[in-house]
C-alpha cells in the first residue's frame, strides 16, 4: 500500500478543517479542542485544531491520499514540520474576508516553502461571501508571484475543494515534467 | 482488522493521534525493520517486521502502558528506576515477591509504608512516558495496532491523556533536533577551560552531570563517555550542551573529515525530496476528477 500526503495549511480560522471535511471519504479525524483562554481568537470560533486534522481519499487498493490539516494557531507551530515531512504538495488557505490575516498567511507560506521545495497552491477561501477580496487583489496583497496558482475556493463546497486539489496535482505533474 | 504500516510513512505522533481520537483499545507493536530488497512505489526499500522493539497499550484512546523489548517493566523495576526503591531494596523485594502480581505487590508495599499510592502512580506514569517519548523519536520501523488486544499480565494501568503526550513529545523532538544540530558529532572530545576551578565554584551539578564531568579528558570522546555512563546519545548531548553553555567544558573540534553527521532535520529534508512517480500523480488526478 502506497500512501501520499498533502498538507492543508493557513492561518487560524481560514477553513482548513472544513476543506478536508468536504472531500475526505472518512469522517475527518480532527483534534479540535476548546480554546480555554479568553482571547480575541475565541470570538472567531470556539474550537481550534491542536495537533492536526486528518482526511483520506482511497484511489485503489494500492494507493491512498492522506490530507493533513495543520493547527492554525502559532503556539502549535512545532507540529508543522512534523506534518510537512514527506508531503507531495501543500495548499495555503487564506480567508479572503480577513485582510488582517494576510500577513500571517504569507508567513506560513514561506515557512512551509522552507520545509520542503514541494509544489503548492494558494486557495482564496470564503469566495461566496460578499466582503471577500477577489483572488487577483489577494495576489497583490500577499505578493504572490504570477507563476503560483491562486485559486478561488469555498471550503464547504465539495466541487470547489476538488478543483483546488486538482490544480495542485496538475502543478505537481507540471513540475515533474520540467525536471 | 489490525492497522499496520511503517513509522517512516506514518509517524508515532500520527498513530497516537488516530488512536486517541478514535478512542481505541488495543496494543501497538513496533518491530525491527528487516529490508526485503524490494522497493515500493515511492522508491523506498520495503521492510518486513522483525523482532519486537516496543509495545504501547491503549484503553479507550488513553495511553495505559508502554515497554521496550528486553526492558524489565514489573512494578519493582519501575519503582527502582524512579528512585523509590534502592537497588538493594529492589533485589530483596524481587526475591520475596516471587510470583506476586503487581497489584498485590503494590498493596503490600503501601501497607509496609515503603511507598505511597501517589508514588506508585507517578512512577508508572513516568516509566510509560519515558518509553513513549523515546519511541516518538524513531523514524522508521514496521508497526501493527491490534484492536481490543491487551496483554494478559497483572499490571497496574494508569490512564494518561494522549493529547498532552503528543504535544510534549513533539516539543521534545524539536528540542532534540536543536541538540543534534548543536552537537552533531559524538566522536569529539571534551576538555576543561583554562581556569576550571573558578568556573566550577558555586555550581550545582546533578549526579549525571558530575558523572560526565568526571570523564572529561581530551582522550575520551563524547560517545565513549556516554557508553561508560550507560547514557543514550540524546542524554549525553543534553548534558554536554548544558556544560558547554555554562562554560564548564569545551568541545574539541573534530579532525577534518570526521565532522558532522547529518541531523534528523536534514534527513527529513532528504525524505521530503524522495521522488514520486508520475503515474501515481495521474492516478490521483483521475480519482479526484471522479469525485
Amino acid at each position: 500500500m502506497q500512501t501520499v500526503k498533502m498538507v492543508i495549511t493557513g492561518p487560524f480560522s481560514s477553513g482548513k478543517t472544513e476543506f478536508i471535511r468536504s472531500i475526505s471519504e472518512i469522517e475527518v479525524v480532527s483534534t479540535e479542542r476548546e480554546i480555554k483562554e479568553d482571547t480575541a481568537e475565541r470570538s472567531e470560533k470556539d474550537q481550534t485544531t491542536v495537533a492536526m486534522d486528518f482526511g483520506r481519499i482511497t484511489v485503489d487498493d494500492d494507493l491512498v491520499l492522506y490530507l493533513f490539516g495543520t493547527p492554525g494557531q502559532r503556539r502549535f507551530d512545532f507540529m508543522w514540520e512534523i506534518l510537512a515531512e514527506g508531503m507531495l504538495g501543500f495548499i495555503v488557505m487564506v480567508d479572503s474576508t480577513k485582510p488582517e490575516t494576510f500577513r500571517e498567511a504569507k508567513s506560513i507560506l514561506e515557512t512551509f516553502r522552507a520545509y520542503a521545495p514541494t509544489p503548492y497552491v494558494v486557495a482564496a477561501n470564503k469566495q461566496d461571501r460578499e466582503d471577500a477580496w477577489a483572488p487577483e487583489d489577494l495576489r497583490l496583497a500577499l505578493r504572490i508571484e504570477p507563476s503560483v496558482k491562486l485559486l478561488p475556493c469555498v471550503a464547504r463546497d465539495r466541487e470547489s475543494v476538488r478543483d483546488v486539489l486538482l490544480e495542485l496535482l496538475y502543478t505537481i505533474l507540471e513540475e515533474m515534467e520540467m525536471d | 482488522m489490525p492497522l499496520h504500516g511503517n513509522l517512516r510513512d506514518f509517524s508515532a505522533t500520527q498513530v497516537f493521534n488516530l488512536i486517541n481520537l478514535s478512542g481505541r483499545t488495543g496494543t501497538l507493536t513496533i518491530f525491527e525493520g528487516i529490508p526485503t530488497g524490494e522497493k515500493d512505489g515511492m522508491d523506498k526499500e520495503k521492510e518486513a517486521p522483525g523482532a519486537e522493539k516496543a509495545k504501547v497499550i491503549f484503553k479507550t484512546g488513553k495511553l495505559v502502558h508502554a515497554l521496550l523489548s528486553g526492558q524489565a517493566n514489573d512494578l519493582i523495576a519501575v519503582l527502582n528506576k524512579a528512585g523509590k526503591l534502592t537497588d538493594q531494596q529492589a533485589t530483596i523485594m524481587r526475591d520475596r515477591a516471587k510470583g506476586t502480581g503487581d497489584k498485590a505487590l503494590a498493596m503490600r508495599l503501601i501497607g509496609a509504608n515503603y511507598v505511597s499510592q501517589g508514588d506508585i502512580v507517578s512512577s508508572i506514569q513516568q516509566f510509560v512516558l519515558d518509553v513513549v517519548y523515546n519511541l516518538m523519536s524513531w523514524h522508521s520501523g514496521p508497526f501493527r495496532f491490534d484492536d481490543n488486544s491487551l496483554p494478559q499480565e497483572d499490571r497496574i494501568y494508569v490512564p494518561i491523556d494522549l493529547e498532552n503526550v503528543i504535544i510534549e513529545g513533539a516539543r521534545r523532538l524539536k528540542k532534540d533536533e536543536e541538540l543534534l544540530s548543536a552537537i552533531p558529532n559524538l566522536d569529539v572530545a571534551l576538555k576543561f577551560p583554562e581556569n576550571p576551578k573558578e568556573k566550577f565554584k558555586g555550581i550545582h551539578l546533578s549526579v549525571e552531570e558530575w558523572r560526565v564531568v568526571s570523564f572529561v579528558n581530551p582522550k575520551n570522546t563524547i560517545r565513549a563517555i556516554a557508553k561508560a555512563n550507560n547514557m543514550s546519545d540524546m542524554e549525553i548531548r543534553r548534558i554536554v550542551y548544558m556544560l558547554e553553555q555554562a562554560g564548564l567544558v569545551e568541545i574539541i573540534a573534530p579532525a577534518a573529515g570526521s565532522a558532522s553527521k547529518s541531523s534528523s532535520t536534514s534527513s527529513r529534508r532528504a525524505k521530503a525530496q524522495q521522488p514520486i512517480k508520475k503515474d501515481v500523480v495521474s492516478k490521483l488526478i483521475d480519482k479526484i476528477k471522479s469525485i
